[in-house]
């Protein structure tokens, strides 16, 4: 079983390599090298802030675009080219296929994030021509933008098994960006009465919160992330995405492929 | 495969081509309309829209509101600018989406506060910045430095500029002159001599170059003041001792037993005018001074070395 996770996990993140999805490090590399140069010239004091905030902020949606982009076809595109039955045909379970596909699509985000993380530290070298003991926070930052990734992942999946690619995109897209507003959500229950409180908390709980993911502001300012912090993302990111991962195989095992 | 290679030839010419007609073309439009810029246009004014619509990359939107804020600055400040319209509100955005972003205070108050066309001439907006800025970073005792500066400087409101100095005195690690500032502020001790150690204390506790070289550029225009403000005094009083003005500055130095001529911070020794007006020789070298200058002269923001 694992080996078949295995290998379905790495033709994905084969083919994510041969659609050219890691010709985003080269825009990338452009973007943070350019910023790195020219922030010095047209602003004052922010260099660092400016390697930190923008390194970051790329990192994480460039994740987030190909988490979606690649997400939503990777089940739409097999059934659409036929090749998901010649896989099925196999003694291959239905779960065990879309679970390799999130493993695949997992394991590209990391490797490009690496890529980038490199960039990153690059840059900030660059800036500062030497690390200090806080720059190790990025890891932090790093490492909640993974479990976002991991998030977006399933919900891509659990959308793409289902829906159409475009509507996909949709779905995927708007949960993350109300998931960026999950905290709004919260606030807003707390201030209704009734049966708008009861559906208001609901879709706030239902909803991603990937605010508690956004440390990139305190982390370039050097505030530290508390552990406690960083326990409960890392389980909460795990529930989630094994939530919406459950709801995919769901779908995918009761849908009918004829 | 000839004929593939004369379609590429022709389409990367035309390509070329395209694109620099667009882009000349695109230039004479930009000159037909002058006023079609974005220097005076806000179109999210809200700071709280701006930090929904950033989607929890604030940090981001506020080193680019910065950035903006500094060149808006810097582009009418370099053209002398009357007004500065956009600025406090710039100012205020950025410290909204990222209100641990003490640069932003630091640099936005002595951007905010001055007279033009050295600053904004908004004094009380400046304020409020740093106030806010203080409400978010209440450690930073530099911050607390800043504002007491905008109170002496500006305002000369002696008895917030000492309270705010004491204030930050308090802060651990601060640094001990504001105690002596606040000292000084509450007794209106010595105006040049309060107004000399602010802008030393700014010099010795900032890393930009910038700000360096406008405290050597105010340094220098006290110097000239202070200069002028005595030898106005030896003028008066050769005045009353002989009934006439001095006819030139070597008799008023001889009378007044001066031991050599009096020098601007330049070298170049002051000058009287047959009114008996002590001016520096050359004006445009004190962007600065008060004192000294020219009936009607129009300061010329320019800065020398960044050594005091």
């Amino acid at each position: 079983m694992r080996t078949r996770i295995a290998y379905i996990a790495s033709n994905t993140f084969r083919e994510a390599v041969r659609d050219r999805v890691l010709y985003n490090l080269i825009a990338f590399a452009l973007l943070l090298s350019g910023a790195a140069i020219l922030v010095g010239q047209i602003s004052i004091e922010i260099e660092k802030l400016v390697v930190i905030n923008l390194g970051l902020t790329a990192v994480s949606l460039f994740g987030v675009v190909i988490a979606i982009f690649i997400g939503i076809g990777l089940v739409s595109k097999e059934i659409e080219k036929r090749t998901l039955y010649t896989v099925l045909s196999r003694p291959v379970r239905r779960w065990e296929f879309i679970v390799g596909k999130f493993f695949g699509l997992a394991g590209t985000l990391v490797v490009n994030t690496f890529f980038m993380a490199i960039g990153v530290f690059a840059a900030l070298f660059y800036v500062s021509h030497k690390f200090v003991r806080a720059d190790a926070l990025i890891l932090v930052a790093l490492y909640f933008i993974v479990l976002e990734f991991l998030i977006i992942c399933s919900l891509a999946l659990l959308f793409s098994s289902f829906s159409s690619p475009l509507l996909s995109a949709v779905f995927a897209f708007s949960l993350f960006v109300i998931g960026s507003f999950a905290e709004d959500l919260r606030n807003f229950a707390g201030m209704a009465h009734g049966v708008s409180r009861w559906l208001a908390t609901g879709a706030a709980y239902l909803v991603p919160n990937f605010s508690a993911f956004n440390v990139i502001t305190s982390i370039a300012h050097e505030q530290p992330v508390a552990g406690q912090l960083v326990l409960q993302n890392t389980l909460y990111a795990l529930f989630y995405a094994t939530m919406a991962l459950s709801g995919a195989v769901l779908i995918f095992e009761h849908r009918d492929l004829k | 495969m000839k004929r593939r290679q004369t379609t590429s030839i022709v389409a990367s010419t035309c390509l070329v081509l395209s694109l620099a007609a667009s882009s000349f073309v695109l230039h004479r439009t930009d000159q037909l309309r002058p006023q079609a810029t974005l220097d005076e246009v806000l179109f999210l004014g809200s700071p709280k829209v701006i930090k929904r619509a950033s989607l929890g990359y604030d940090g981001l939107m506020a080193c680019i509101y910065w950035t903006r804020a500094v060149q808006y600055f810097g582009y009418r400040h370099s053209r002398f600018a009357a007004s500065y319209n956009l600025l406090a509100p710039l100012l205020e955005i950025t410290t909204h989406l990222d209100p641990h972003l003490v640069v932003a205070y630091e640099f936005g108050s002595s951007f905010l506060a001055p007279k033009p066309p050295h600053g904004a001439g908004q004094p009380e907006r400046a304020i409020e910045l740093m106030n806010y800025g203080i409400q978010n970073n209440p450690a930073d005792w530099k911050l607390y430095y800043d504002l007491g500066f905008v109170y002496y400087m500006e305002l000369n409101d002696y008895k917030n500029a000492a309270e705010t100095f004491e204030r930050g005195s308090r802060i651990p690690n601060a640094h001990p002159f504001l105690k002596i500032l606040a000292a000084q502020m509450a007794q209106h001790a010595g105006e040049y001599e309060t107004a000399r150690m602010l802008w030393s204390a700014t010099y010795q506790t900032t890393q930009d170059k910038q700000i360096k070289k406008n405290a050597v550029e105010h340094l220098r225009a006290l110097r000239v003041d202070e200069d002028v403000v005595h030898l106005q005094q030896a003028v008066t009083r050769f005045g009353e001792r002989t009934g006439r003005l001095p006819a030139s500055m070597p008799e008023l130095m001889t009378a007044e037993g001066f031991a050599g001529l009096p020098a601007d911070p330049d070298g170049h020794p002051y000058k009287l005018t047959p009114e008996g007006r002590v001016e520096v020789r050359v004006p445009d070298d004190f962007p600065f001074a008060t004192r000294g200058l020219p009936p009607g002269y129009t300061p010329q923001p320019k800065f020398h070395s960044d050594q005091p």
